[in-house]
């Protein structure tokens, strides 16, 4: 039987505000355990939340950058269940109305454009964590985290493949750090997601019974522990079982998820309008002005790269990927706006792989836009063959100087004097009477060897379009 | 000059002493802290720490003597235990928080310690504020000064208490079905309860929190008219404050009643209503006549609802509200247990009481799945139309008079076995607490046993300054107010 994977997904973003949801207190990771909690998310008796205007406001910019529906009154409510890292015994939540309802991303897997739905994103508070390693035969409770703002961002069951799955994590964690709610930092957690998996026969529109997986905090983990979901729910029901509706955990070392709890052990949240918030009222004017400051958004700047630019959809994807490429293929662009196409390869290949090799981020890339685009415009005027040009790019990227310092430093300049290169073609072809004698006879392996030759000649300045030009035409003569 | 009964002065008397300098802040301390003392059979305090109120009296003097005092400034003055506070341990009546000290002062107790009041100690309650006799406190029964085999009422008890025996000049309390206003009944002394949402919330350990109300219990509506003053306020660090501008809560005392529509509900006046109360309530309105007043019959037809819908409402936000009470950061922890989850459950089970526990019970019961529509929702649905009818019913008057309470003050342990009979004592101050409505009990004699009996006033929301006027009037004409149990 041919069977059909269906995915749904609820990302965690932590929203990037400076402070906590309802305390005031700094969000800042990393700092000595409880010492970034007060009162209020200690949960001390007598304490009353407040909630962060930053925390709705970057819900409103996702509703908008999603075309959902932003609610102008939604409800927090109290999900209770007892934890010892959850301090006031519930966590305020949004249930029956959250802030953004609707909506939806257009992902890409190959060539194929899909539009996947979103069901709602409500706000809610994290909780503090459990430290049970470092204190034998005791447990350690860290409220630091306590109480930073999240952004529960749940899709429609809308995708078919792990692909379709990691597309849509990565143009969603792509867009809540593009319009600059998240920071997307998935080591730290700050974008966590929990997958809902269910087969179910081709062809049926029935839904099958789903598990949701948690503990997926990288799109490797998410797209393995899809396959490895799939593979063991298909397996179970072909061989007679039944698959049971449950929580499981991906365990990375083993690359197999396990069962955390059943339906039937799931609790019973006693969800409750929290009576120490009043509804959330959001004004139009609110909603308006935050349009007013909303980013191009990463697909109309793809748009925008393909029809005015010219570039391939691919690649116009590609340098949407994030808002620090964009940002950087744009200035490049502005200090050199006859090679679009030559920037986009540039910065893709070279920069991209420098980079990448050098773990840092491309805000932090020793040669700036302006610089690159100096290069490339020795390049677009003959200047530097492409090859002398990476040389150059080496240079700059450990000494940092310009372009045009280093071609003058080093002699680099091209060479293009027409005159040149026919002196120079001329007693290579007087010195490699055999390579002409094989050409002539139809071995066109010989014109590259004698092209070798005058660039070795060159020293390996010589315009290669023009070597190649004046070879042609002495040879056919 | 330090009389035999300057323990009996009104807070506009003490005022006037002080600011003359004719009795000094730390005079008026020691005064209050012996009476506490000599009265310690009453348990109404659970935490009195003389260094520290002789400290506050004499920051409060040197105010005085500076001339930066305000009309409360070295005025004593006790606090429900509800409220927590730096200075002197906060338990809410539960052996679950068993000599916590809370990091701040709740925003009441802070913005009283601003104007200058002294703080005598802590008070009594039932636990978490649930009861209707103070006798669900871990910390024990609170006598009723008027009569010691009876209870002082509850939750508010040791402030009904301390206040009607007059070892603390005036009592901050809270109410969330009637905690204020029935033990001020049983006590006979004058207990106000402002809109909902206009004390802060900061501080008070929450039981209810869309019902729990700060207040206050005083000798008179004038004492808590001045108190009020400088209690109320909107406080960004609650999300449920109203922001309104300050107001002066005496600017209509001494306004005559002549033309004031005072209306009187029907339903209050039903087959639950005990003889003498009735008599006590009959007679109070009579005297409102002959003040010039006006009395309209009015009608509160889904009022006797208001037991059924409080018993869902509150007991669902208590079962949320006391879930941080697990035994992890603070408050009570079992010495035994196996694991996490069973070091959560022992600590509850060990550190809260039988009243509590029934309320979270029942509030986790009617949150739950499948049963949320039918009871939460359907209670909240009621609960508007309870507050609607308030809004018609002030259509006709300007304040609803009635009786506090079905009976005077019980006797210990007469009703503690019966919890539906304890809830039936609310009947007649839920609704008010439902609405959220400014409400409060003035003295207006005795019934069975030399009880007291008190007279409900209720007004619209944000009009406690003409329900006070028209407590204030009837404080003019009457002296219940002035009478001190004997032996105090």
């Amino acid at each position: 039987m041919l069977w059909e994977t269906v995915i749904g997904l609820e990302t965690h973003a932590q929203l990037s505000t400076h402070s906590k949801i309802f305390s005031g207190v700094s969000t800042k990771f990393g700092a000595e355990p409880n010492t970034q909690a007060s009162v209020i998310d200690f949960a001390l008796p007598g304490v009353l939340p407040v909630l962060n205007r930053g925390a709705v406001e970057r819900a409103i910019r996702l509703g908008l950058a999603v075309g959902g529906k932003i609610n102008r009154r939604s409800i927090f409510a109290r999900k209770n269940y007892f934890y010892p890292d959850l301090p006031k015994g519930y966590q305020i939540s949004q249930y029956e109305i959250p802030v953004v309802e609707g909506g939806g991303l257009t992902i890409r897997v190959g060539d194929v454009e899909k539009f996947i739905r979103l069901t709602r994103a409500h706000l809610e508070e994290d909780a503090g964590k459990s430290l049970h390693e470092d204190f034998a035969g005791m447990s350690g409770i860290d409220l630091n985290r306590a109480g930073t703002p999240l952004l529960e961002i749940v899709s429609e069951p809308d995708m078919r493949s792990s692909a379709e799955a990691v597309a849509y994590a990565r143009s969603l964690h792509t867009l809540v750090q593009w319009i600059g709610i998240c920071d997307g930092n998935m080591q730290e957690g700050s974008f966590r997601c929990d997958a809902n998996v269910s087969v179910r026969p081709l062809g049926s529109d029935r839904l099958g019974t789903r598990c949701e997986i948690k503990n997926l905090n990288s799109f490797r983990f998410l797209e393995r522990a899809i396959e490895f979901e799939v593979r063991r729910q298909i397996g179970l029901i072909e061989d007679g079982g039944r698959v049971v509706q449950e929580t499981r955990l991906y365990d990375p070392d083993r690359d197999e998820t396990r069962s955390m709890r059943s339906k039937e052990d799931a609790q019973d949240y006693r969800y409750f309008p929290d009576p120490d918030l009043l509804p959330l009222e959001i004004a139009d004017d609110w909603v308006e002005a935050t349009r007013q400051a909303m980013p191009e958004l990463p697909a109309a700047m793809r748009e925008r790269f393909v029809t005015d630019y010219a570039l391939a959809p691919y690649d116009a994807a590609a340098l949407t990927g994030g808002r620090d490429i964009a940002d950087f293929f744009e200035a490049m662009v502005r200090h050199l706006p006859t090679e679009p196409k030559l920037c986009a390869n540039w910065l893709m290949g070279e920069v991209s792989a420098r980079v990448n090799r050098d773990q840092i981020g491309l805000g932090a890339a020793p040669v700036s836009a302006q610089a690159l685009a100096g290069l490339l415009a020795r390049i677009a005027d003959g200047t530097l063959s492409g090859k002398m040009a990476k040389e150059v790019f080496d240079a700059m990227w450990e000494g940092g100087e310009s372009a045009d310092a280093l071609i003058e430093q080093r002699g680099l300049r091209q060479i293009s004097d027409g005159g040149a290169i026919e002196v120079m073609v001329d007693e290579v072809l007087a010195a490699n009477p055999k390579s002409v004698a094989e050409f002539r006879s139809g071995k066109d392996k010989a014109f590259n060897a004698l092209v070798g030759r005058v660039m070795k000649a060159a020293r390996g300045k010589a315009n290669p379009a023009q070597v190649n030009e004046v070879l042609k035409r002495k040879l056919d003569a | 000059m330090i009389g035999d009964a300057l323990h009996r002065s009104t807070i506009a008397d003490l005022s006037r002493l002080l600011s003359a300098r004719e009795v000094s802040a730390v005079e008026l301390a020691h005064l209050y802290l012996n009476r506490i003392d000599a009265h310690r059979d009453l348990n109404a305090f659970l935490d009195v720490r003389p260094e520290v109120t002789l400290a506050q009296a004499a920051a409060a003097d040197a105010r005085l003597a500076c001339g930066d005092a305000t009309p409360l400034t070295g005025i004593p003055v006790a606090h429900k235990d509800i409220f927590v506070t730096r200075d002197f341990a906060s338990t809410a009546g539960s052996r679950m928080l068993a000599g916590y000290m809370s990091p701040f002062d709740a925003a009441v107790v802070e913005n009283l310690g601003a104007a200058g009041m002294v703080t005598l100690g802590k008070l009594n309650c039932d636990e978490f504020a649930m009861g209707s006799s103070n006798e669900n406190s871990a910390y024990g029964n609170v006598l009723n000064p008027w009569d010691k085999s009876a209870v002082p009422g509850g939750s508010s008890g040791g402030s009904s208490a301390a206040v009607a025996a007059r070892i603390a000049p005036v009592a901050t309390a809270t109410d969330t079905g009637g905690s204020i206003r029935e033990p001020a009944a049983f006590t006979g002394i004058t207990g106000t309860k402002p809109t909902y949402g206009r004390p802060s919330r900061w501080g008070m350990i929450a039981f209810a929190s869309s019902l729990d109300t700060a207040g206050l219990m005083t000798g008179s509506a004038e004492d808590a008219a001045l108190v009020l003053n400088a209690m109320v306020g909107f406080d960004a660090r609650d999300s449920t404050s109203i922001d309104r501008p300050p107001e002066d809560y005496t600017r209509s005392l001494a306004q005559p009643l002549n033309g004031m529509r005072i209306g009187v509900p029907g339903e209050f006046f039903g087959a639950g209503l005990a003889a003498d109360v009735e008599s006590a309530i009959r007679t109070a309105l009579d005297t409102y006549r002959g003040l010039g007043a006006t009395l309209v019959d009015i009608s509160l037809p889904n009022a006797e609802l208001g037991i059924p819908v409080y018993y869902v409402v509150a007991p669902a936000e208590c079962s949320s509200n006391l879930s941080r009470f697990d035994g992890v950061r603070y408050g009570h922890r079992a010495k035994n247990y196996s694991d996490l989850t069973d070091m959560i459950k022992k600590s509850r089970a060990e550190g809260l009481g039988p009243e509590p526990k029934r309320r979270i019970l029942i509030g986790a019961y009617v949150l739950s799945h499948g049963y949320y529509d039918a009871y939460y929702i359907k209670a909240q649905q009621v609960r508007r139309l309870i507050a609607d009818e308030f809004r018609e019913a002030f259509r006709l008057c300007d304040v609803i008079a009635g009786p506090v309470t079905t009976s005077v003050a019980f006797g210990f342990g007469e009703k503690a076995a019966d919890p539906v009979s304890m809830y039936m004592s609310d009947l007649y101050t839920i609704p008010g607490s439902l609405a959220g409505i400014p409400s409060m009990s003035i003295p207006c004699g005795f019934g069975a046993h030399q009880r007291p009996v008190g007279l409900q006033l209720m007004a619209n929301y944000f009009d406690e300054a003409r329900m006070l006027n028209a407590a204030h009037q009837y404080q003019l004409a009457t002296d219940w107010h002035r009478l001190v149990p004997p032996g105090f």
